[in-house]
């Protein structure tokens, strides 16, 4: 079965499932039952993150294949196989699900409205966003990759704020619309390839115009998920609209799986359609850089402008896809992981302030560092990151992703290296508005930061520090597997290399 | 007993059992409609043992034929009806019209249906196919002090009669220029090739199917019989009827006409889409939650019709595998209208149903689950439908079905959604009525049939296929 002889996958993928069981037959008094739900969840969601280290640590890094690979017959008659496994590139998006996930959970302590559901809403969302990560077949990926929706639209609609329907809606009805999408291209492969095995599809070669077709479906689904220019109008609206642990949830991990599913399918499967995309998506890349944070700039509020933060971000991971250089793709791998992990602590920053009761418009903030000092380091900590000052992880992907353009196109890197010093700019006015600025005397001093929220943070900060200060404990975990992935894209560009390299 | 009978005795049960009940029901003093109605699901559910248990044979020289395929549609029939009758049970004692004869009438319309699906011939056909209308006609009508439930009756029978004279026509062309009626015999003469008189009859026979599985543009019945039609006879009209007239399409043509695809492509190409794009449009601004799910049937026939239109046999199967799906999300969904009642009195409303999940929230989840599987969302069972209907159709080369098909799924969720959007996020007080046992057991069995199909998926993918394999040999 794998090296483990265990099916630890299916186990991480399943085991949030155990948690909603035994939410739902909770039964009592609505506090007491909101308290084992929280309780109850945010054990499962440990429980998750420890089976998640495990699998770090039993992780072959130096194999580019799939490890831990779990076969099972599902669909009989269509030859569709329930099947898992991780690669280097797949591994740390899991993590980070299982990292986020109890931030997520604890993020929403102060919510009082039906814990139980909400709580419920978290642990499906962690079974389909890691089963999704870990689908080695088609339909696998695709059945994990829209059950998000469900607890997902719930989550904004039921616990979002004022316009959280139009918000649920828009939400559920783009990402569905770029889905089916797939659906088609996934129909397509599987009739081309006759399996839906991704291992299989990785390596069967599709003719050049059909790729253009599928890699257009696949920038409908993925491109919609990773919230690209012009594909983002539903973002702004969701994340703000969302309660803050479903915005940590859908900016940290959900935008990944748009990015996951560029380079798991459209830069393996469609060497000559990315080629020829590359120079459209460079320019979406920049644009959603360059213009997104001008739109960041203008926004006078916290969460609004985090989420435009965010958005511009998801450009700079865009173009290091793109790139296909070893150090672009190694750059946007690690710049996922340390946007998630950022982003969700902006975040966390931003509930803390709403649960004091704080409004979260820039203009009326103001002296949080005279008043919270703590919070205030540790907000200072993120934006920084944000930003990408050196020492912290989001340098480390910036710079990959800008030493790879530069090996393509000077241009690109020189543009979104421009979005880098915007992004400084935006990040500095939030800093201001927020923590310094005049404190007025109305403002009565806060309190700083209490046990659970030091217990999201400091996790967090530690995590921006390792991935700042050490980056190669996550980039041997993937070279491997990126490494594989760049030769076989030049070896399909260019068949005489590829022959000539067999023949030495 | 003769094995050779056995095949007989589900369809002589379903009679003269029918019979014996309706003797009971009249010789009793006292209002009888509980008993009788167990008695009818009894009856069911021995016909569909018997129908297990029968041989693949033919009958009555050629008139009826028994297979793997009419075992598959029978069991779906049957299903659908037993749901049927276990929601009327409790409905029609607070409407105050329980009348021994609905569960009788069901019996005989199941019985017209079991005929009709295992028809060999035209004229066993047309029997069995009148037999279910005439029995559904007065069900449409039996809220007799109903205004609407009369309307609908008497638009049901007109519009109805009308096809069913489309169909005779049909088949008398079908026999004036081939000769013979028999479906073995038909296939052997037009193996070769029809000629224009032959191929006209076919396209009325087509269209007189197509009116009782409702494929747009012959769905101008269906949302008023919906509407007005007491709820657990629409629930029989959503599932049985259509099911065993979908089976009877796909024996008729890929039986007799199974030779002339390419005549007949375009026209079910044709229903396919027209049904999908009426489906999801029509029902965009439907406010009563019965006529939504009368378009939302519109829309799943077209899926259903996409297999067929691919003429293989995995399209086959794959229409056979959505059938199946889309009973059992159905009925689930009548179950939850019929649970809609405040102070006695039935409400069929969208917006009745506004803050329903904090004041109940299994029964919201239940209605939630399956909205999300009629929008095909994953993991539920209505998305399967959907892929193996898709993949048949882009195997066959049919890509603009498919690309309809995924157009109206995003449309059509969004009607889908506006439901659970009224049942989750907005405020109101449903204060519904407490759901009887049956009605509950109805929605508990679909909820969970429709979640947990993902995980065992085997066995109903495994049955369709052998099923088709028997249909097309």
């Amino acid at each position: 079965m794998n090296q483990t002889g265990f099916p630890i996958l299916s186990l991480i993928t399943f085991l949030p499932l155990a948690g909603v069981a035994y939410l739902a037959m909770l039964r009592g008094e609505e506090p007491a039952v909101a308290a084992k739900a929280r309780i109850g969840a945010l054990v499962t969601s440990l429980a998750v993150l420890a089976i998640g280290i495990y699998l770090w640590t039993a992780f072959t890094p130096s194999q580019a294949g799939f490890q831990f690979v779990e076969v099972l017959p599902w669909l009989s008659g269509l030859d569709v196989q329930y099947r898992m496994g991780v690669d280097g590139i797949s591994l740390f998006l899991i993590l980070l699900t299982a990292f986020l996930t109890p931030i997520a959970v604890l993020s929403s302590w102060s919510i009082t409205k039906r814990v139980r559901e909400l709580m419920i809403a978290f642990l499906l969302l962690e079974t389909m966003t890691i089963g999704m990560f870990a689908a080695l077949d088609f339909v696998v990926f695709y059945i994990f990759f829209e059950a998000v929706l469900l607890p997902m639209y719930l989550i904004i609609g039921v616990w979002g704020g004022e316009r959280r329907i139009y918000a649920a809606v828009k939400f559920f009805i783009f990402t569905l619309a770029g889905s089916l999408f797939m659906l088609l291209a996934l129909v397509w492969l599987w009739h081309n390839a006759g399996t839906t095995n991704i291992v299989t599809l990785l390596h069967t070669p599709i003719p050049p115009t059909a790729q253009m077709w599928l890699f257009a479906a696949f920038l409908a689904s993925f491109g919609v998920k990773a919230a690209v220019w012009p594909l983002h109008t539903w973002l702004p609206d969701a994340y703000n609209e969302a309660p803050i642990p479903g915005t940590i949830m859908l900016a940290a991990v959900l935008s990944k799986m748009g990015a996951y599913g560029f380079l798991r399918f459209a830069v393996p499967m469609l060497p000559q359609a990315v080629t020829a995309a590359e120079p459209l998506m460079f320019t979406l890349g920049v644009v959603a850089v360059i213009y997104i944070s001008f739109v960041a700039l203008a926004q006078t509020d916290m969460k609004r402008m985090i989420a435009y933060s965010s958005a511009a971000h998801m450009g700079i991971i865009i173009i290091g896809i793109f790139t296909v250089t070893v150090e672009g793709i190694e750059g946007a791998l690690f710049q996922m992981l340390s946007h998630g992990i950022v982003i969700a602590g902006l975040f966390v920053c931003t509930g803390i302030l709403l649960s004091r009761g704080e409004p979260l418009t820039l203009s009326r903030l103001g002296g949080l560092s005279a008043r919270m000092p703590v919070y205030a380091a540790l907000l200072m900590l993120f934006a920084l990151a944000n930003v990408g000052l050196p020492g912290t992880s989001g340098f480390v992907g910036e710079i990959l992703v800008i030493v790879g353009a530069m090996k393509v196109n000077f241009w690109v890197s020189l543009l979104g290296a421009a979005g880098m010093v915007l992004g400084a700019a935006y990040m500095l006015v939030l800093l201001r508005a927020v923590l310094f600025g005049k404190s007025r005397p109305d403002l009565a001093p806060l309190a700083d930061l209490k046990p659970g929220e030091y217990a999201m943070l400091l996790p967090l900060a530690a995590m921006v520090l390792w991935l700042g200060i050490y980056p190669g404990s996550f980039t041997h975990m993937f070279d491997a597997s990126v490494n594989a992935m760049v030769q076989a894209h030049i070896a399909a560009l260019t068949p005489h290399t590829a022959l000539a390299m067999v023949t030495k | 007993m003769n094995p050779l009978l056995l095949p007989l005795v589900p369809g002589l049960l379903l009679g003269l059992g029918g019979m014996v009940l309706l003797l009971a029901g009249v010789l009793s003093r006292r209002d009888s409609t509980s008993p009788i109605t167990y008695g009818a699901i009894l009856l069911l559910a021995l016909a569909a043992a018997f129908s297990f248990a029968a041989p693949d044979t033919l009958l009555f020289g050629g008139l009826l034929k028994t297979s793997l395929f009419t075992r598959y549609a029978d069991a779906m029939v049957y299903l659908g009806a037993v749901a049927a009758l276990l929601l009327s049970l409790d409905y029609n004692r607070r409407e105050s019209m329980a009348r021994f004869e609905f569960p009788i009438l069901v019996l005989f319309a199941v019985l017209g249906m079991v005929v009709m699906v295992s028809a060999a011939d035209l004229m066993s056909l047309y029997v069995g196919f009148e037999l279910q209308s005439l029995a559904l006609y007065i069900l449409a009508a039996s809220a007799r002090d109903s205004l609407r439930s009369t309307e609908a009756g008497l638009k049901y029978f007109v519009l109805g009669s009308l096809a069913s004279g489309l169909l005779i026509y049909g088949i008398s062309l079908v026999y004036g220029f081939s000769g013979t009626t028999n479906f073995a015999s038909l296939a052997t003469i037009l193996a070769t090739g029809a000629g224009y008189g032959t191929i006209i009859g076919i396209v009325f026979v087509l269209v007189g199917l197509a009116f009782k599985i409702s494929a747009a543009p012959f769905h101008m019945w269906i949302p008023d019989v919906y509407e007005g039609s007491p709820t657990p006879v629409t629930a029989f009209f959503g599932t049985a009827p259509k099911i065993a007239a979908m089976a009877l399409l796909l024996s008729v043509l890929l039986g007799p006409f199974g030779h002339l695809l390419a005549q007949w492509r375009m026209i079910i190409e044709a229903l396919s889409i027209l049904s999908m794009v009426l489906g999801a449009l029509a029902a965009i601004g439907q406010k009563n939650i019965k006529r939504l799910l009368a378009y939302s049937s519109i829309g799943h026939m077209g899926y259903a019709l996409m297999g067929l239109a691919a003429g293989t046999l995995a399209g086959v199967q794959a229409t056979l595998i959505y059938l199946a799906i889309y009973l059992v999300m159905s009925f689930g969904a009548f179950a939850c209208v019929i649970a809609m009642r405040r102070k006695g009195q039935a409400v069929e409303t969208i917006a009745d149903l506004a803050g329903l999940s904090t004041e109940n929230p299994g029964f919201a989840l239940a209605l939630a689950i399956f909205m999300w599987a009629m929008a095909g969302i994953p993991p539920l069972s209505g998305f399967f439908g959907k892929l193996y209907v898709f993949s048949a159709a882009i195997n066959a080369g049919l890509n603009t079905l498919a690309i309809v098909g995924v157009v109206t799924s995003v449309i059509g969720a969004f009607y889908y959604l506006r439901v659970i959007k009224v049942m989750y996020f907005d405020a109101g007080t449903p204060g519904f009525d407490k759901t009887a046992a049956g009605v509950r057991f109805v929605m508990l069995f679909g909820a969970l049939v429709t979640c947990l199909f993902v995980f065992v998926p085997g066995p109903l993918v495994a049955e369709a296929n052998a099923a088709v394999k028997a249909l097309i040999g």
